[in-house]
């Protein structure tokens, strides 16, 4: 009887593996389903157990994220649940610290790497600020995403010095907020802020963290380089190119981003940047000068 | 009080022989596996989501517990009629209800206990495995006594649904005392909505009534701490002690109806 039994469960394993491979049904559009779109109605279905349901919408949300950043060109529906994910994960736990701090890094992040929608970054820190309004740590977020992300320094120093005043907010805050007033542009500032991100505990941010400082190297990098260009142009009328710097002994070898990938220089206009075939591409936007 | 022992023992003895305990087996299995599967999934989020499975798995395992053992409690005694023999015996209707109470408080109480120390040995192993600046990012320490208070309180709210399920027990046919224990329970974590009906209606009668009905049906959602636990956010003594009180008068109130109920049956 148990052999009898095996034999029908073997069997019930060998027509799924068939079935799956006969009649897949990897439907993408299935898998943009939400389901559930009210987090309020989805708090009263999960009655006391709306915390795993969180933890459930999180790793949803990290799936998703993982998922699309893997896969290739969907411009029309990349990361698109990805808000609704973490704002259902956030309202059914109103306290997940860690899905807020993600959504303001990766929400506000430009397209491939993130959906880049800064401003529904923001909307998830201002919801996580009314739950817990003591916190430094989220007014520090929607600065730097006013920084980084939408340029605008008048509003990340206002949101700078709401995260200074904010118990147990670091001392270097103040200062933060007075240089985005004055030197909005300043690399060494952006520089600092990524530095102060690469200490989190957590190891994604670190990562991303550490990403973009790569990044900050580059564009220095880049101005040394291009600067070197103009000071030795070539005769007119012949293309820039590495090797023509090198023969002249200009530079000891062709230049690498600091991930090793060559820099790209632009034979017309002698402007050089980094590969496409580079772990650290594509670039951030420059911060622009302080009008 | 021997009385009262001897038939609480019996209705533990009867859980340990209709294999209740096996659950233990299966939490334990539950929280291994998903403190593996969970690490690989969660981005650093792997003792809060522990942390939210143990104390979701202790209540809902204790919640099937409480329903489908307690719904037999005196019903299945009638069925069987074994009662008849029961109550030839020096054991007052009282002191039964008391007993059958009692013996399934107790199988319970070895069960949460049982999985709040899983609980605790995997989050042992996971403190153990994780170095310092990840834990240093935690909102709550990894091994937390404050998980206990949630433990506790699931504990007092299992308590409360076993007196539910048997207050139906004593009166109706084990499908229906099942269905109307589960409904109170769905009901009494909607309760905390009655409380500001005023808000959401315009008629004052209907606000009253849900009032009313605020106060009638059995406030669950006030022993749900766990989110605040697993956050590490305070969770004060006196709101605890008020809670557990509030849970033990609801319990003697119902056992005391279940009581004066089971008295004015005839089983003749």
């Amino acid at each position: 009887m148990a052999i009898v039994a095996g034999v029908a469960f073997a069997a019930a394993i060998s027509i799924q593996l068939s079935r799956d491979r006969w009649y897949p049904r990897d439907d993408p559009a299935r898998e943009q389903i939400l389901y559930v779109t009210s987090g309020n109605a989805l708090q009263r279905i999960a009655l006391s157990f709306d915390a795993v349901l969180a933890d459930v919408y999180w790793i949803r949300a990290i799936q998703h994220y993982g998922g699309d950043r893997l896969s290739g060109p969907r411009a029309q529906t990349k990361y698109q649940l990805l808000y609704p994910l973490l704002d259902l994960t956030t309202t059914l736990d109103p306290y997940f610290n860690i899905a807020y701090r993600f959504g303001a890094i990766f929400l506000s992040e430009a397209y491939p790497g993130g959906p880049g929608r800064p401003e529904q970054s923001v909307a998830l820190l201002r919801k996580a600020i009314t739950v817990m309004p003591q916190k430094w740590q989220y007014y520090h977020d929607v600065g730097f995403v006013y920084y980084w992300r939408l340029r605008d320094y008048q509003s990340a120093a206002l949101w700078f010095q709401r995260a200074a005043a904010q118990p147990n907010a670091p001392n270097w805050l103040t200062p933060l907020a007075a240089s985005m007033l004055t030197r909005g542009n300043d690399r060494a500032a952006a520089r600092f802020l990524w530095q102060q991100i690469a200490k989190s505990e957590e190891a994604w941010l670190r990562r991303s963290a550490e990403r973009s400082l790569l990044q900050l190297q580059a564009l220095d990098q880049i101005d040394q380089l291009e600067a070197i260009v103009q000071k030795y142009p070539v005769p007119s009328g012949e293309p820039h190119t590495w090797s023509s710097l090198m023969k002249r002994g200009v530079l000891p070898g062709q230049p690498v981003d600091p991930v090793g990938t060559p820099y790209i220089l632009d034979p017309a206009t002698g402007r050089v940047r980094v590969s496409e075939q580079s772990p650290i591409y594509p670039m951030p936007e420059e911060p622009r000068p302080v009008q | 009080m021997r009385a009262v022992r001897v038939v609480a023992a019996n209705v533990f003895r009867e859980s340990v022989r209709d294999r209740v305990p096996y659950n233990l087996v299966l939490f334990a299995v539950l929280l291994i596996a998903s403190s593996y599967l969970i690490g690989q999934l969660t981005a650093g989020q792997d003792v809060k989501i522990i942390k939210d499975l143990g104390l979701a798995a202790t209540s809902v395992f204790g919640l099937f517990i409480a329903i489908f053992i307690g719904i037999g409690l005196v019903s299945k005694e009638v069925e069987r009629r074994s009662i008849y023999a029961l109550l030839s015996k020096p054991v007052s209707r009282a002191q039964f209800i008391a007993g059958k109470y009692a013996g399934l408080v107790l199988t319970l109480a070895v069960n949460v206990s049982v999985m709040a120390i899983a609980l605790y040995v995997i989050l042992a192993y996971m403190v153990w495995t994780e170095p310092p600046t990840i834990r240093a990012g935690w909102d709550a320490p990894g091994i937390d006594p404050a998980l206990l208070k949630a433990v506790f309180l699931i504990f007092i709210e299992l308590m409360l649904v076993t007196a539910i399920a048997l207050f139906f027990s004593t009166f109706s046919s084990p499908i229906l005392s099942a269905a109307m224990t589960f409904g109170l329970y769905v009901a009494g974590h909607f309760n905390s909505d009655l409380k500001n009906f005023e808000r959401v209606v315009s008629s004052k009668t209907a606000a009253q009534l849900a009032r009313g009905a605020y106060h009638v049906l059995p406030d669950l959602s006030a022993f749900d701490v766990k989110t605040e636990v697993v956050h590490g956010l305070p969770v004060t003594l006196g709101y605890m002690g008020s809670t557990a009180l509030y849970g033990l008068a609801y319990v003697a109130a119902l056992l005391l109806v279940s009581t004066v109920i089971f008295s004015r049956r005839d089983f003749k």
